[in-house]
C-alpha cells in the first residue's frame, strides 16, 4: 500500500517534470552543463543551447514517429 | 521581455489547461452532482493559491542566476515537451486533443461510478474529479506562472494573466455547459511551446553564465526562429499522401 503510493507519488513528479522523452531532459541538463563549463572560458557559450534544441526536438520527433 | 509576452504566454498556457480541467468538471456537474463538482474546484483552486503563496516568495528569495539556470532548464524541458506534442498532433502522428470525445469518456465514467457521501461533501466521486482536474491540470500552470513572473519581477501581472485566463475560460465552460471544443488548443500549445522552448533557452543559457548577443533582444530571434523551426518539422513530418497512419500511444 505504501509502495504503491510512493510509486504513484514518483511517477506524477517523472511525468511532471520529464515527460514523455527522458532523452529530452538528460539532452538539457547537458546542454546546460557544457554551456556552464565553457561560459568562463573566451569562447562564447550562448550558441550551446539553441543547437541542443536544434538537435533534440527533432531527434525526439523523430523517435516518436517511428515508434507509432 | 516586455509585459505583453509575460500576460500573453502564461495566458494561454493557462487557458489550455483550464480548458481541459474544465471539461472534467463539466462531466463530473453533469453527470452527477453540480455542488460537489465545484467544492472540489474550489478546494484544487484553494490548494494551488496555497502553493503559490508558498512558492512565490521563496523563488524570488533565491539569486536570479541560480533562480534563471534551474527555472530555465525546467521550462525548457517543459517547453520543448509541449512543442513535440504539439507538432506530432499538426503534422497527423498524434490524435488531436478532442475535448468532446473526452467528455464523453469522463460522463460515462462518472455515471457508472457509486455515489456516497463524506461529510459535508455529497458525492465524493464528483469532488474528487474536479478536485484532481483542477489540481493536476493547474499545477504545470501555477509554475508557469510563478517561474514567469520570478524570473521578470512581476509575479502580479503573471497571477493577472493567469487568473483572467481562468475566469475567461470557466465563464465561456459556464455559458455554453458543454466541453470548449471550439477552443483551439492544438494551436495555442504550439504557440505556448515555443514561448516555453525560448524563454527557457534564454534564462537558462544565461543562468549558466552565457552572454547573449543584443541582451534581451536574442528573445526577438528567439521566438520567430523556433515557432518557424516547428512549423518546417511539422511539414516535413507529414506523411506522403496515401501512407498508413498509426498514432503515438503517448497521452
Amino acid at each position: 500500500m505504501v509502495l504503491s503510493k510512493l510509486k504513484a507519488f514518483y511517477d506524477f513528479w517523472y511525468d511532471f517534470i520529464v515527460g514523455d522523452d527522458w532523452r529530452v531532459a538528460i539532452g538539457v541538463v547537458v546542454a546546460l552543463s557544457i554551456t556552464w563549463g565553457i561560459s568562463g572560458s573566451r569562447f562564447p557559450a550562448w550558441w550551446l543551447v539553441p543547437a541542443a534544441v536544434v538537435l533534440l526536438l527533432p531527434y525526439s520527433l523523430w523517435r516518436a514517429v517511428r515508434t507509432s | 521581455m516586455s509585459s505583453a509576452a509575460l500576460f500573453i504566454a502564461v495566458f494561454l498556457a493557462c487557458a489550455v489547461e483550464a480548458v481541459e480541467a474544465t471539461t472534467i468538471v463539466l462531466a463530473a456537474g453533469t453527470a452527477r452532482d453540480w455542488r460537489s463538482a465545484l467544492t472540489g474546484v474550489a478546494a484544487g483552486l484553494g490548494l494551488l493559491a496555497v502553493i503559490v503563496a508558498g512558492l512565490g516568495p521563496a523563488l524570488t528569495a533565491i539569486p536570479l542566476q541560480s533562480l534563471r539556470l534551474v527555472v530555465g532548464g525546467l521550462l525548457l524541458v517543459f517547453g520543448l515537451q509541449w512543442l513535440r506534442k504539439a507538432i506530432l498532433r499538426a503534422s497527423g502522428h498524434k490524435a488531436l486533443h478532442d475535448e468532446e470525445k473526452i467528455f464523453a469518456t469522463e460522463l460515462s465514467a462518472a455515471g457508472a461510478a457509486e455515489a456516497h457521501q463524506v461529510g459535508y461533501v455529497r458525492d465524493w466521486y464528483s469532488f474528487t474529479l474536479s478536485f484532481k482536474g483542477v489540481v493536476l491540470e493547474g499545477l504545470e500552470v501555477a509554475f508557469i506562472a510563478l517561474t514567469f513572473g520570478s524570473n521578470q519581477k512581476n509575479i502580479p501581472l503573471a497571477a493577472l494573466a493567469a487568473v483572467s485566463a481562468v475566469v475567461v475560460v470557466a465563464a465561456g465552460g459556464v455559458a455554453v455547459r458543454a466541453p470548449l471544443a471550439r477552443v483551439p488548443e492544438n494551436s495555442m500549445k504550439f504557440v505556448v511551446g515555443v514561448m516555453l522552448t525560448s524563454f527557457g533557452t534564454f534564462w537558462g543559457a544565461e543562468g549558466a553564465g552565457a552572454h547573449w548577443p543584443g541582451s534581451d533582444a536574442a528573445l526577438l530571434v528567439l521566438v520567430p526562429l523556433y515557432a518557424l523551426f516547428g512549423v518546417l518539422l511539422s511539414v516535413a513530418l507529414r506523411p506522403r499522401p496515401g501512407a498508413k497512419l498509426a498514432y503515438s500511444a503517448e497521452a
